[in-house]
């Protein structure tokens, strides 16, 4: 199921507008600081009200300003790794996991699925620990493990990787690659590196000032990037 | 030594930090909101009471429940007797005194958690309520109760209120700080330096939990690894 998105974001200093659309698979949305990635990242979420726009999936409208409608984040089902990954630091992995379980589903069967999933992604033996106590590695393993426990429509990755040196990324972006290919849904990962776009990306879009100035195969698009001097590869 | 206005002054402050609690840690809720309208002006009305003199604070809480008030009118039409004057009005002084001291703290803990995370709660699937009440909250518990304590704290020294809106009759409205000027002025001086030390062992305890309890938050933050 394909997600649609046309919006313009206007602010006094900024003018965001994309219109495109994302097929399931991984797109990385690329460009420099200021460009609109998390702007639209925040769109799609509901994390961010657009000026004026839609947003749907498959038929399943989100956003359309036109009718004032705008479906509550928590009802879109958009798994958002954060940068920073926001994990609760209050909560154990099996409870940060847990959370995202609806609530619909019986709390022993919501452990069950969290203990599941923390064993998925190889950091079962974290389920009683708290964040404080993670390796960066770890940390971002029991994100994705918090993000798939909500089974995600629509997956929005925020410089996941950004916090981990050259070692510790590969395997995730194996990880990640591995997921979206079992998942089947849009995953749009945001990121400065061109090395993580090469690895992760079946579609790469370029993004600056707020608008879209390159879309296509990754091979093309970042081999004409690659001498840009504004998107910095520092650890890909 | 008499603990009668002890008890009285405990158990004052005691309802009056639940009542200034709702309301404190819902003021600082929404003062931690960067978009709210108008909370600057609401803020600096909420720390008013903290930097006028009592007796002027009194008078205003005398103007507003006392029996010619639309407040008192309603009270006396509820309990059938005046607001002022009685225990009712003691706690009402105590709250009061608690209530900034709760919304100043509750307001620094709110802002104080990552707003990543609450954000991070609504994208998994919780609504605003479950996410302040799972997440926000839980985060900013140690400040909150910090402000609590703080509150509590200044409900039971409350003098200049008390006296103005419930006077000091021993036994219905006496609280210890009123008892202690009483013991003064009658030179019962032992009497006076027993209820003062126990009120300053009392404050001395809390500060130090609230600093405990603080310097912890800290610590954890300093330990949280991004």
């Amino acid at each position: 199921m394909a997600l649609t998105v046309d919006v313009v974001v206007e602010r006094p200093d900024f003018r965001f507008a994309i219109a495109t659309s994302f097929a399931p698979g991984i797109t990385c949305v690329l460009g420099p600081s200021g460009a609109g990635k998390s702007t639209l990242l925040g769109a799609i979420s509901g994390l961010l009200r657009p000026t004026r726009g839609r947003v749907a999936l498959g038929d399943e409208v989100w956003v359309d300003t036109a009718r004032g409608l705008h479906v509550a984040i928590e009802a879109r089902h958009a798994a958002y790794l954060f940068q920073s990954l926001a994990l609760f630091p209050h909560l154990s992995a099996l409870h940060n996991v847990a959370y995202a379980v609806p609530r619909t589903v019986p709390r022993a069967e919501r452990h069950a699925r969290a203990q599941a999933l923390l064993a998925k992604l190889g950091v079962g033996h974290l389920a009683h620990r708290r964040p404080r106590t993670y390796s960066g590695g770890e940390a971002q393993r029991v994100a994705l493990a918090r993000a798939l426990a909500m089974t995600p429509r629509v997956m929005l990755l925020d410089e996941p990787f950004s916090a981990l040196d050259r070692e510790r990324k590969r395997p995730l972006i194996a990880l990640v690659r591995a997921l979206a290919t079992e998942l089947a849904i849009p995953t749009i990962a945001v990121t400065h590196s061109l090395g993580e776009a090469r690895a992760l990306a079946d579609r790469v879009i370029r993004m600056d000032h707020g608008q879209v100035v390159a879309d296509g195969a990754p091979a093309e698009l970042l081999a004409r990037a690659g001498h840009d001097d504004d998107l910095v590869d520092a650890a890909g | 030594m008499d603990w009668d206005p002890l008890l009285l002054s405990l158990e004052a402050a005691l309802i009056a930090t639940l009542v200034a609690g709702v309301v404190g840690v819902t003021l600082g809720a929404l003062l931690a909101r960067p978009r709210m309208p108008g909370r600057h002006l609401l803020d600096a009305l909420i720390a008013a009471p903290m930097v006028m003199p009592p007796t002027v604070l009194g008078y205003y809480v005398l103007v507003t429940v006392g029996r010619k008030s639309a407040i008192g009118g309603l009270y006396r039409d509820l309990f059938g007797s005046d607001l002022t004057f009685t225990f009712h009005a003691v706690v009402l002084a105590a709250s009061i005194g608690a209530l900034p001291m709760i919304a100043k703290a509750a307001r620094t803990a709110f802002e104080g958690v990552d707003p990543t995370l609450p954000r991070a709660a609504r994208t998994l699937g919780a609504g605003r309520v479950r996410a302040f009440f799972t997440v926000t909250l839980p985060l900013a518990a140690p400040g909150v109760i910090g402000g609590l304590m703080l509150g509590f704290a200044r409900g039971l020294g409350d003098f200049g209120v008390t006296l103005m809106v419930a006077g000091d009759i021993p036994g219905e409205t006496q609280s210890a700080p009123l008892a202690i000027y009483d013991h003064v002025q009658a030179k019962r001086e032992h009497a006076a330096a027993m209820s003062s030390l126990v009120l300053t062992i009392g404050a001395v305890v809390i500060l130090y939990a609230v600093n405990r309890l603080t310097r912890d938050r800290h610590r954890e933050d300093e330990a949280r690894w991004h």
